[in-house]
């Protein structure tokens, strides 16, 4: 059985959105991707969703009844393995098509209470006591020693900035459009060195939805799942096991391109999920698409910039486009509308895409392989 | 001498033997007898080889520098502190741990990675909590 993507909307506005709850951003993108699919809530019979208010409360505000439901919370990275879930789901018979909804009020939070870690959590006791505030002391803790087992550079760290912000530039509905070069960003703030601001995500708010179902129940033309792959590794950064590379990131990327039986030299476009600029660096060795230390090298010549032979994050990434805290669903929205011919910065001929997720600082991650018509 | 504004850790029945150890000034991990290595954070079975059959040891206190941020986003307590270093320590027993680095003026220059370095503690309301500082520092 084929499984397809065949709904997928983001909220209509992304950015700066005090006037939207965290539970309005998910209905809001929810309907968008209904009406996207040409279906009503009476089509859906599954959900998956992570965070506030949960997949409870989304079914019953859309007037839902669930036969199935996904409440897999492992960060950002969350919704691919929803999708994921939801194939396994559908193709056991346990329901037919399922509505992944995303909705965070990430920078005006709005609605959107955070659990607390308290001090007797296994990151209260072992990391908050050393002064961690957020992913920008923890997930950026892996990068000295990558820089210094493999020779990055600081200005190879800052051109995946710099190489993003050009794909943004082409993309009306990236938060940050300006091009900028590697002296803007070493000229900006210094959040947690070696990373300066515009080497961090932005945060914002905003939502996104997916549909996925059989190819025979879709009434519009169809994403193709080819495969998918899913890991964790450590839950507290200190933990991970070799600060160079991500297992998770090997492991479900490994398992995401033997079921889709492709190889590197078949991927069209790449989505890597970029919390910070350090994160595509693995994910491209991780994936085995280039070789150990050669990612940096890799972005700085343009490889995976507009006109590049591997275009990636080509709405702009976390790093210029948005960044909710659970980046992960913009991330596959984009490769959507890439295979459909639909993106701001369109890939000429873009048929076969890859996304990698990131959940946490390296503590889960999963891979899709997507393509637009089946090879 | 004000005290600390700084996160305290609470220990819990599984991590109570390393907040007991850091109280008496030692640094304690978990060893495996079955396969004879050491591991952290506090877990019941070894999770390497899985057996059960493990025990407390005191470690040498010795570590090398395994990498590192300096923040300029002082979390709560940290606000006079300057930019500090958030570190991750490799013992010589062979585990990790976040740390901070203390006992020298933090700049890149001074925090060259594999840098050797020794345990200190520092209280923490009823707690002491590890941290590391230059083996040549003079205390």
């Amino acid at each position: 059985m084929n499984i397809v993507i065949t709904g997928a909307a983001e909220t209509d506005e992304l950015g700066k959105l005090p006037h939207l709850s965290t539970t309005q951003l998910h209905l809001e993108a929810a309907r968008n991707a209904l009406a996207d699919a040409g279906m009503t809530k009476d089509d859906i019979d599954g959900v998956a969703t992570v965070g506030m208010p949960g997949p409870i409360q989304v079914a019953h505000a859309l007037g839902i009844t669930p036969s199935w439901l996904d409440g897999t919370g492992v960060g950002g990275s969350s919704f691919l393995f929803h999708v994921r879930h939801a194939a396994a789901a559908i193709r056991a018979g346990l329901c037919s098509t399922v509505l992944i909804t995303h909705g965070e009020s990430g920078r005006s939070r709005v609605g959107a209470g955070w659990p607390a870690l308290g001090p007797d959590s296994l990151l209260g006791q072992f990391e908050l006591p050393y002064g961690v505030l957020g992913p920008p002391t923890m997930f950026t803790l892996t990068a000295l020693r990558y820089m210094k087992e493999t020779g990055l550079t600081h200005e190879q760290l800052a051109e995946v900035a710099v190489a993003q912000r050009r794909w943004a530039h082409l993309n009306p509905r990236a938060m940050y459009q300006d091009l900028i070069t590697v002296e803007d960003v070493f000229a900006s703030r210094m959040i947690a060195y070696p990373f300066h601001l515009l080497e961090c995500c932005l945060v914002t708010d905003g939502g996104g939805a997916l549909i996925i179902t059989s190819e025979e129940r879709a009434r519009r033309s169809p994403v193709y799942l080819l495969g998918s792959g899913e890991s964790a590794e450590s839950p507290i950064i200190s933990q991970m096991t070799d600060f160079t590379t991500s297992r998770a990131f090997r492991q479900s990327g490994e398992a995401a391109f033997a079921e889709a039986e492709i190889s590197h030299e078949d991927v069209d476009h790449l989505m890597i999920y970029d919390a910070f600029a350090h994160v595509p660096i693995y994910g491209l060795e991780d994936l085995g698409f280039v070789k150990r230390g050669d990612a940096g090298p890799f972005i700085a010549e343009g490889h995976t910039s507009p006109g590049g032979r591997l275009p990636m994050n080509t709405n702009g990434g976390g790093l210029s486009y948005t960044h909710t805290g659970m980046y992960g669903m913009f991330a596959i929205q984009e490769s959507v509308r890439q295979l459909r011919g639909e993106a701001a910065a369109q890939v000429p001929g873009a048929e076969v895409s890859v996304v990698l997720g990131n959940g946490g600082m390296f503590a889960s991650a999963a891979t899709l392989v997507l393509a637009g018509r089946l090879p | 001498m004000t005290a600390s504004r700084k996160p305290v850790p609470k220990a819990t029945p599984d991590t109570q033997p390393f907040w007991d150890g850091t109280a008496t000034g030692e640094l304690r991990v978990q060893r495996c007898r079955a396969c004879s290595r050491h591991y952290f954070y506090p877990r019941p079975g070894c999770p390497r080889c899985g057996s059960g059959d493990v025990e407390w040891v005191t470690t040498s206190g010795r570590a090398t520098l395994y990498s590192y941020v300096i923040s300029y986003q002082p979390a709560p307590g940290f606000q006079d502190d300057g930019p500090y270093a958030i570190a991750v320590v490799e013992l010589e027993e062979g585990v990790r741990m976040m740390t901070n680095i203390v006992g020298v003026e933090i700049t890149p220059e001074n925090l060259p990675l594999d840098m050797e370095l020794r345990v200190v503690f520092e209280r923490r309301g009823d707690m002491r909590v590890p941290l590391f500082e230059p083996a040549g520092a003079v205390r």
